[in-house]
């Protein structure tokens, strides 16, 4: 496990931050960190300098997965002939109130 | 010929408004633009530190001091977002730093201009920034993702410049004479190239190219200049201080103000590394960058053994 070190500027992380309790995690943008403590205290300097965030994640760039563009068609396409997954395709009874 | 009609379905989407996201298929010319606008544009943030830190230990109170560090603190920041924005199109940011070091890269002009007094904070704030404002709330609006998301950060961090610097300048300007002729000079001397920030002509451009088919570029340099001359204006003349330039001049039928030649000789002159600190701003940034190699050194050992112990355990 021995690589070599040469002047470099650490890994990209992925920074997302909660503005509020309550909310979802966002993504805010990415910076770069030897390790994790140094990727959160960065992320917290960069990214809620003014009050923005009461939460960060951070996750180190190459430990995500993402769908390729490529792809997408074929990849979400089991959903586009379910339009009964969507409360629009039921017909109410004339004068039904509250559903 | 499949790039061909890859090309189409990327012209169509950015008609359609769509923004092109890092692992869209791209051409590799509109990679290279952005490549070299986005770097370009995080060097200027870095570089343009530089003019500002040299009047924190000399702020003349408390409050302009934390002030002046928040705002070069922000400018920093502004640097990383770019920096992160222009990595996503696959090049490393030691690759960018490279460029920079070596004069491959260029970073706005502006920051080779030596800030010679007080005032100058007030002149960079409201000029510099103000200029830099009405390029960037452009870009907002940019068809490449990373860029515009960074561009409404940094926009959203950005008005408290302009308005810091103005302050100081209105400040001056309603000082004694002493002072007020201070503001006036660093009007004097950073009103032609805070117009000349926006670039050449329209007609005389040499890097726009796809840039405006491709919707990098929302509006021309020619246009994006005007909006700056039409708001600052009036901030001159309410604060008492007045615009060097004899031509200025409300048009009514244009519904804008007319002024004089800028001069180009000059703005190439400094692009070509003979403005007064283009030498000095340089080797600045490579004596900070080799002064923190051990700093960055020490982090990737310290790295390294955490994750060994961790191994091992
Ligand atoms: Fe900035
Ligand atoms: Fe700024």
């Amino acid at each position: 496990m021995s690589k070599n070190i040469k002047d470099n500027q650490g890994d990209v992380w992925e920074v997302f931050v909660q503005s509020k309790p309550g909310l979802p995690h966002k993504h805010a943008g990415s910076l770069h960190a030897t390790d994790k403590e140094m990727a959160l205290q960065n992320a917290r300097d960069l990214y809620t300098r003014r009050n923005e965030g009461t939460c960060i994640w951070v996750v180190p760039l190459n430990a995500i997965t993402s769908s390729m563009p490529e792809d997408s068609e074929s990849f979400f396409d089991p959903s586009d002939d379910k339009a009964y997954r969507h409360p629009t395709h039921y017909i109410m009874p004339e004068g039904a109130k509250h559903i | 010929m499949e790039d061909a009609k890859k090309l189409e379905e990327f012209q169509a989407k950015i008609d359609a408004e769509i923004k092109i996201e890092p692992k869209d298929w791209m051409p590799e010319d509109y990679r290279k633009h952005l490549q070299r606008q986005i770097s370009q544009h995080a060097h200027s943030e870095v570089i343009g530190m530089q003019p500002e830190g040299n009047w924190i230990s000399r702020a003349p109170s408390l409050r302009a001091k934390v002030v002046l560090l928040a705002k070069i603190q922000d400018e920093a920041g502004h640097g990383q977002y770019l920096y992160s924005a222009a990595e996503t199109l696959g090049k490393s940011r030691d690759e960018y730093i490279e460029e920079l070091q070596s004069e491959k890269a260029k970073y706005s002009s502006i920051f080779n201009y030596p800030t010679l007094t007080w005032a100058d904070m007030g002149a960079v704030g409201w000029l510099v920034d103000g200029a830099a404002i009405v390029n960037q709330v452009s870009l907002q609006r940019t068809s490449y993702g990373p860029y515009a998301r960074a561009m409404v950060r940094i926009c959203k961090e950005e008005s408290f410049h302009q308005r810091q610097g103005y302050e100081i300048i209105a400040h001056m300007a309603q000082g004694t004479p002493e002072q007020k002729a201070m503001a006036q000079d660093a009007l004097n001397r950073f009103w032609w190239p805070s117009i000349m920030m926006f670039g050449p002509h329209d007609s005389d451009s040499p890097n726009t190219g796809n840039a405006t088919l491709w919707k990098i570029k929302r509006e021309t340099n020619d246009e994006l200049r005007q909006k700056f001359i039409d708001k600052t204006v009036g901030q001159a003349e309410i604060i008492g201080l007045t615009i060097p330039d004899p031509d200025l001049k409300w048009n009514e039928a244009r519904g804008h103000y007319d002024f004089g030649k800028m001069d180009w000789d000059e703005f190439w002159n400094v692009v070509k590394g003979n403005g007064p600190c283009n030498k000095q701003r340089l080797e600045h940034h490579k004596k900070a960058h080799k002064e923190g190699k051990w700093v960055r050194e020490a982090a990737l050992t310290y790295a390294q053994k955490q994750k060994e112990k961790q191994m091992v355990a």
